[in-house]
């Protein structure tokens, strides 16, 4: 059989995910027989869009740990170039961005080879130092400090950030019946379901903003029950696709679900800053990838280094 | 064969490149014209301009996209020549007015009683990049009498940061492409200007791409 390297628990995951989109495709083919005079265009594609990216991450996820590895820097790629699109870069720094995404290709071998000294280092000190170094050879000083902060964040953010998730899938195994896929199903099902338990809790009881001048729709009410929810289900499914026991997994759930929330706003300030609504129009009814991804690039690095002190 | 040519460059390189490692952000894609005889004027920065023009159009109708370029670039060697006409399918141009107005355009006419769809770049080079230049009067005197051809304005932002005149390398960036409203051509040649410049300037304000500070 095709999934059976895939360890139990997982594969349970995986079709406990695709089961909550089937339901979900379902209230929305029956609310728009009920209610066909209202437009329900952007929920239609939210949830297309949602089949999308979930099939894609479980067919490289299944696929094997290279694959997957490869797809976490496809997405990374992605996202980098999303970045670098959106932020004001000077026409001198294309060879410095160039090298930008060079990163992406190193910074991935190094996750497939399960170096994680280099892993850890490479981003934050190598190409921190580099890129001031491939920009001060081209010589344009007009603005240098403004593009040497810019870039380096942008590569910390999309690549660094990002690869953590790909380097779950490298760790020596501790919980047999989840392997690294495990690690990464719960990553990336606590933190997307904290984006959307915040917003149903803040749609639901929101009344109190907690930044009105970045985020208006974001409350305290939306934020303290997507904490709860995220904290009581993590903490029960910590043990099934982690090495973590109940009570570490709801610690798992309250760094996860407040991490979210930061990365969130992280990057509606970005938006906010540059005057856009949405990063991009890759994925219709979500945004460009920076919207998607954005708690992610908090999340993976703060849940990474969480279990790896705990069981690594 | 040309046709065959045609699909296989676009499906197997220029699509690839522009969908997966560039990207575009694309606006009112409904507006861009499916029936010749039309013109598209857009803004020219880089030599991707045509090819994300172009990638816009469904395979099955790619050889009725023409790009209308200038003769003295693109056959400059017979190489390239063969591929401009060829592989893309251009109709080559003769830049620099010494020819006359009624001449200039032969080839252009014939295309769009074809009922073909050209590709205009009115500011007639790529320039410098991510600068707009002031667009020329060429195309107000091709489209003056035909009353059977609307112009379509479209402005692309982001593909001289990717590839600008004059560079080599390759850098991926996000771009931008809006379209427009179909446009009725003013009465004289400078209100045309004006009117094309305006709207291109309009147009940009829906780029969600960064500006680039140079």
């Amino acid at each position: 059989m095709l999934l059976k390297h895939i360890p139990d628990n997982s594969l349970h995951a995986m079709l406990g995910v695709i089961a909550l989109l089937v339901v979900a495709s379902l209230i929305q083919f029956v609310l728009r027989l009920r209610r066909p005079e209202k437009d329900y265009t952007e929920l239609h594609q939210r949830i297309t869009s949602w089949w999308w990216m979930i099939g894609l991450l479980f067919i490289f996820l299944v696929s094997g740990r290279n694959p997957a590895i490869v797809f976490f820097g496809f997405i990374s790629f992605l996202a980098l170039k999303e970045f670098v699109s959106i932020v004001p870069t000077r026409q001198a720094d294309r060879n410095v961005v160039f090298w930008a995404y060079l990163s992406i290709p190193v910074q991935y071998y190094w996750v497939a080879t399960a170096w994680y000294g280099m892993f850890i280092i490479f981003i934050p000190v190598y190409m921190f130092l580099f890129i001031p170094m491939r920009m001060v050879l081209k010589g344009e000083t007009e603005g240098f400090i403004k593009s040497a902060g810019v870039l380096h964040w942008s590569v910390m953010l999309t690549v660094f950030s990002v690869s953590h998730v790909a380097y779950l899938l490298v760790l020596p195994v501790k919980n047999s019946f989840a392997g690294g896929v495990g690690l990464v199903l719960y990553l990336l099902f606590m933190t997307q379901f904290n984006d959307i338990s915040q917003y149903t809790w803040g749609k639901l009881f929101g009344k109190h903003k907690i930044i009105p001048k970045v985020s208006p729709k974001k409350t305290w009410e939306g934020f303290v029950g997507g904490l709860v929810t995220i904290t009581v289900v993590a903490g029960f499914v910590a043990p099934l696709l982690t090495p973590l026991t109940r009570l570490e997994g709801f610690v798992a759930g309250v760094i996860i679900s407040a991490s979210g929330f930061i990365g969130d706003v992280v990057i509606s300030s970005v938006k906010r800053d540059l005057h856009i609504k949405d990063s991009g129009t890759l994925i219709p009814g979500h945004g460009g990838i920076l919207d998607r991804l954005d708690s992610l690039m908090y999340t993976a690095p703060l849940f990474f280094h969480y279990i790896y002190y705990l069981h690594y | 064969m040309p046709r065959i040519l045609k699909i296989l460059f676009f499906l197997v390189i220029v699509r690839p490149v522009v969908l997966v490692v560039l990207g575009l952000n694309i606006r009112n894609l409904q507006k861009l014209p499916r029936t010749g005889p039309a013109v598209i004027a857009a803004n020219h920065n880089s030599h991707l301009d045509t090819m994300v023009l172009m990638s816009l159009y469904p395979l099955a109708m790619i050889h009725k996209v023409r790009p209308v370029a200038a003769a003295d670039y693109f056959l400059k060697n017979k190489w390239l020549a063969w591929f401009s006409l060829n592989v893309i399918g251009i109709i080559p141009l003769t830049r620099g007015g010494h020819v006359k107005r009624e001449d200039l355009f032969v080839d252009c006419h014939k295309a769009l009683d074809k009922g073909d769809i050209l590709i205009i770049f009115p500011e007639g080079t790529r320039g410098e990049p991510e600068q707009q230049a002031k667009p020329k009067k060429g195309l107000f005197y091709l489209v003056k009498d035909r009353t059977d051809t609307a112009i379509t304005p479209v402005i692309m932002y982001g593909l001289g940061r990717a590839l600008p005149r004059g560079e080599a390398l390759f850098v991926p960036f996000v771009c931008d492409v809006v379209i427009g409203d179909p446009m009725s051509v003013a009465a004289d040649s400078d209100a045309f200007v004006a009117q094309l410049t305006d709207t291109f300037a309009q147009l940009r304000q829906q780029c969600v791409t960064g500006t680039s500070i140079n």
